[in-house]
């Protein structure tokens, strides 16, 4: 055991970029503030050629407290790249609602190396602290718009809420270290399999620190909040908070329940199908009724959380990979989908409504196409990655034989598919309600969703170089 | 290795990519660059009648490749044809010129239009060609979305309603097939996906399923097969989306998209699923009955012939689903023909009504009336297609017709019996309502001033009437073909069906 600390290199540089940037902060002119994006992007970059360089390089660090994997490695190149489309975003998110509000950048750095934390934990403490920098930092990056009503509403609403969560989640941490003697997971995972463990405190640890992911990965029933802040979050944060957050807390607990208590399986296996029903069943039909895009693609976050718990309840050993498969397409088409939103929704969030995409898609044809494609994708129609993510998903939980579970996916599916339609249905077949001037997206953006685009086609044509990075990642 | 149907979906894919470079501005151009792409894959598709075996009851034409094979995925980019799915194909191809020269009045956003239009004819042609179950699938999907797009951006008032009636119907049908295919998979030991092998697999006891798997595996299936044909009581998003559908779009949707339901109970249930087949054609004959019945009767009192048609649709698909599940040799080669013909007629028919409707904006019966007199060659090529469909010796629809009956009668008599009361109920609705349309007195003063067919729309229904009256007399260029392959199907249910009675 040594401190080996190469393994956290990227997490190293992408904290120090943040204080460096947060240093700067008070040097740098309102109106540049917006340009700290391009450090930012720097300092991710860095981190990525890190980590790919150490790719490969599994073992443990930090006496034990963190663990090098393909897993780790391919959540962390994950996340990576998903905040680096969020900075992009946040940038011209500033410079079109004129919003000299530097930290933010930062506050995303920090965020992500939680994310990384939490993906590369092997102890309970480090993912929880993972977990707290990573939600610290969203609280405060939810009320960022801080003139805004709804913006602070959302960050009030989303700290009282994260913040009781949160005990729930240590109360469970101590009850597992109270039953077990240990935080660590490989040596809790011993003593279960020695059967050397209180069972009843253990159950208690596992119910409470399901109670505190389900919070922060939006589980039913313990989703309520949701909607409401990702509303009421400024869209970066949104897609932060639908793709980040939501990720890294359902990537700890898919560590903790198939590498600690896999023993427990009959126990939590339950509890899971339960929520699965109900996160895929509300988030689908929640999101019918849905006015606005935004709470519109947040119940459909939701119902995706429900997919993928399709895979963890299955429990076996096609799970991972599909999960990890559907973790990225779920992360390509929800950023490209709130991208194009971001986009179109102008300053100040001025179109957010459903009905304002009535007609746009002539008018703005690359944006009307590309969001065509993530919807469809999200549907999970043939030829995008949405589908092949779910095929590997669905596949996972045939193969447990869970016929019940996967009927229920069916509905829950075919009733997702309407109200992603009716969006394309209203761009291409409604007619446009007032003239709307035509957008400048700078070329950054349009880039990325380019790519984001080819990616989700790619992944739902060719899924087999993906696939076997999947594969590879899917062993702990 | 044989590479003559990937290029087959390769030429309208490129066609289709093609038109996306150019200005919707140019609309004239783009039909023609559509139409020049559809034409030269139906002359592609040509060579293939030439070069198929009839003899032969194994695939043709087979291309097998890796599409992705990792770890526990095991799935092919496998295509090949046999006596069934050949003139499918074959009639997807013959269609689509036809289609895109009926589209001819499309004006508005004419280039996604025509992507649309070559897009479904790869997923269509896909769907006829693939032999792995997940290719299979895919392509089934594809023809989803611009068939969606089609109904919904060019279709009439209610196209809104009646896209989004389409595709939940569909998609709710695909994804318990999903769920079948995949289920299949885990029975199969040797881990792929490949059709022609689970198939022969499953019947040499290889893949053991249990009957009650067996008949859940069927249903799945079957129901998302019966969506598509549509079988009665699945059938009512068909009425709506044909009246919605631009002409090109009804065309297809009866010519080829119907099919494909028919097409996979022939390809998937029957041979995978002989015990669960066999067991459930009682039921499922008495469905297609009523369907034939509730069909015509229903099209008799339709005031809109858009409307009407699409109901003796049900009707014809009815007989189709009869013969198939009459399980015998003629009943199942005269539905693969009705298919055919009712292609061809159908296709025909909805084309004239678009005619009609460029001129009149209408499609209700009532508009009309003594368009004889004003129209004659109009009139003419209408009876034509009437006299089709309703099956008149010498035309393609007596062919099938006859064949599916003689083969029901062999089943069973009383399915004879009742069919054949079918074919006298559409006669009289088609009829009646040539009658109201054609004959009598002119009543509404628009309809004197009507100019008859012009040289694009003769040339249009030209080849279909060819074909009609070549598939009406001479159907032994088409059976010939067909023969070995449908043996194959019928034969393994046979041995089924022995087994079946050796057991007690």
């Amino acid at each position: 055991m040594n401190l080996n600390y190469t393994h956290l290199l990227p997490e190293i540089i992408l904290s120090l970029t943040g204080i460096i940037i947060m240093l700067v902060i008070p040097f740098v002119s309102r109106n540049q503030q917006v340009r700290l994006g391009y450090p930012t992007l720097v300092g991710i970059c860095l981190a990525f050629l890190v980590l790919i360089l150490e790719w490969n390089q599994t073992g443990l660090a930090f006496f034990g407290m963190v663990l090098q994997d393909p897993f780790s490695q391919f959540c962390k190149a994950l996340f990576l790249l998903s905040t680096a489309v969020i900075v992009l975003i946040t940038m011209t998110y500033l410079k079109q609602e004129n919003l000299a509000v530097g930290e933010c950048y930062p506050l995303l750095l920090f965020a992500t190396v939680g994310m990384c934390l939490m993906a590369a934990g092997a102890d309970l403490i480090i993912s929880f602290l993972g977990l707290e920098i990573l939600s610290i930092s969203t609280y405060i990056l939810v009320g960022f718009k801080k003139r805004n009503y709804k913006s602070n509403e959302s960050a009030i609403k989303y700290f009282l809420l994260g913040a009781f969560s949160t005990t729930f989640l240590l109360y469970g941490i101590a009850f597992v270290y109270g039953a077990t003697g240990s935080t660590k997971y490989l040596i809790i995972a011993e003593s279960i399999h020695t059967l050397n463990f209180e069972y009843h405190i253990l159950l208690w640890g596992l119910g409470l620190m399901l109670v505190g992911f389900g919070f922060k990965i939006a589980l039913a029933p313990f989703h309520i909040w949701a909607p409401d802040v990702y509303e009421g979050a400024p869209l970066p944060v949104m897609a932060h908070l639908a793709v980040g957050v939501k990720i890294s807390a359902l990537i700890v607990l898919t560590r903790i329940l198939f590498q600690v208590l896999p023993e427990l399986s009959q126990e939590w296996q339950l509890l899971l199908w339960v929520s699965a029903v109900l996160t895929m069943g509300i988030g689908n039909i929640a999101a019918l009724t849905q006015t606005n895009i935004k709470r519109m693609l947040a119940y459909s976050s939701i119902a995706h959380a429900g997919y993928l718990l399709l895979g963890l309840t299955a429990h076996n050993e096609l799970s991972l990979q599909g999960i990890l498969y559907y973790l990225v397409a779920y992360t390509l088409m929800t950023l490209g989908a709130l991208t194009v939103v971001q986009i179109l929704g102008g300053q100040n969030e001025h179109y957010i409504q459903i009905e304002d995409y009535a007609g746009i898609g002539y008018r703005y044809p690359f944006l009307g196409i590309s969001l065509s494609i993530f919807l469809i994708s999200l549907a999970g129609i043939p030829t995008t990655a949405g589908f092949m993510g779910k095929f590997f998903l669905f596949a996972a939980t045939l193969k447990s034989g869970m016929y019940g579970l996967i009927i229920l996916a069916i509905i829950a599916s075919a009733i997702g598919i309407y109200y992603y339609l009716r969006v394309i249905v209203l761009m291409y077949m409604g007619e446009l309600q007032d003239e709307r001037s035509l957008i400048n997206i700078p070329l950054s953006l349009r880039i990325v969703i380019l790519i984001m685009v080819l990616g989700t086609v790619y992944l739902g044509t060719l899924p087999g170089t993906f696939l076997n990075l999947a594969i590879e990642a899917a062993n702990f | 290795m044989n590479f003559q149907l990937t290029v087959l979906l390769l030429i309208p894919a490129i066609g289709s990519l093609v038109i996306s470079l150019f200005p919707d501005q140019k609309g004239q151009t783009l039909k023609g660059i559509a139409l020049l792409f559809t034409i030269i894959t139906f002359l592609y598709s040509l060579p293939l009648i030439i070069q198929f075996e009839p003899q032969s009851d194994i695939m043709q034409f087979v291309y097998n490749v890796p599409w992705f094979d990792v770890g526990f995925f095991h799935i092919h980019y496998h295509v090949g044809i046999d006596g069934i799915s050949l003139f499918l194909v074959i009639l997807t191809t013959f269609l689509m010129p036809l289609v895109i020269l009926a589209s001819w009045n499309v004006r508005t956003k004419i280039r996604s239009y025509l992507f649309f239009i070559l897009m479904l004819e790869v997923g269509m042609v896909g769907v006829f060609i693939a032999l792995d179950l997940v290719l299979f699938y895919v392509f089934w999907e594809v023809t989803l979305i611009p068939m969606y797009f089609l109904i919904g951006v060019w279709g009439g008032a209610r196209r809104i309603y009646a896209a989004v009636k389409f595709f939940i119907y569909t998609m709710t049908g695909s994804l318990l097939m999903l769920v079948a295919i995949i289920t299949l998979y885990f029975f199969n030991d040797a881990k792929d996906f490949d059709l022609v092998r689970i198939t022969d697999r499953l019947s040499s006891g290889e893949i053991s399923i249990s009957p009650v798997a067996e008949l859940l595996l069927f249903l799945a299936f079957f129901i998302a097969f019966a969506i598509k044909i549509p079988l009665f009581p699945l059938h009512t998003w068909l009425p709506d989306a044909h009246v919605e559908a631009p002409t090109g779009g009804s065309v297809i949707l009866a010519s080829i998209l119907l099919k494909m339901g028919a097409y996979g109970l022939l390809r998937f249930c029957l041979p995978m699923f002989p015990n669960a087949s066999l067991s459930l054609a009682p039921l499922i004959c008495v469905l297609a009955i009523v369907g034939i019945l509730y069909g015509s009767l229903v099209a008799m009192v339709q005031p809109d012939i858009k409307k009407l048609i699409a109901y003796s649709s049900v009707s014809h698909l009815g007989f189709v689903v009869l013969g198939i599940f009459s399980f015998n040799l003629q009943s199942i080669e005269g539905a693969t023909f009705q298919m055919l013909g009712h292609g061809l007629s159908t296709g025909g028919l909805f084309l004239l009504v678009g005619m009609i409707y460029d001129r009149r904006h209408s499609h209700l019966i009532q508009d009309f009336g003594g368009l004889a007199s004003t129209m004659p060659r109009y009139a003419s090529f209408f009876m034509i297609f009437v006299l089709s469909s309703i099956g008149l010796p010498g035309l393609s629809g007596f062919v099938g017709e006859f064949l599916i009956l003689q083969g029901a009668f062999l089943a069973k008599y009383s399915y004879a019996i009742w069919a054949t009361l079918g074919i006298v109920l559409s006669a009289i609705c088609m009829l009646w309502m040539y009658q109201r349309v054609f004959f009598g007195i002119t009543e509404h003063e628009e309809n004197r001033v009507l100019t008859d067919l012009n040289l694009r729309e003769t040339a249009t229904l030209i080849p279909l009437v060819i074909l009609i009256l070549w598939m009406g007399l001479y159907p032994t260029t088409f059976l010939h073909r067909m023969d070995a392959s449908i043996h194959k199907v019928v034969a393994r249910l046979e041995i089924t069906h022995q087994l079946e009675y050796r057991e007690p």
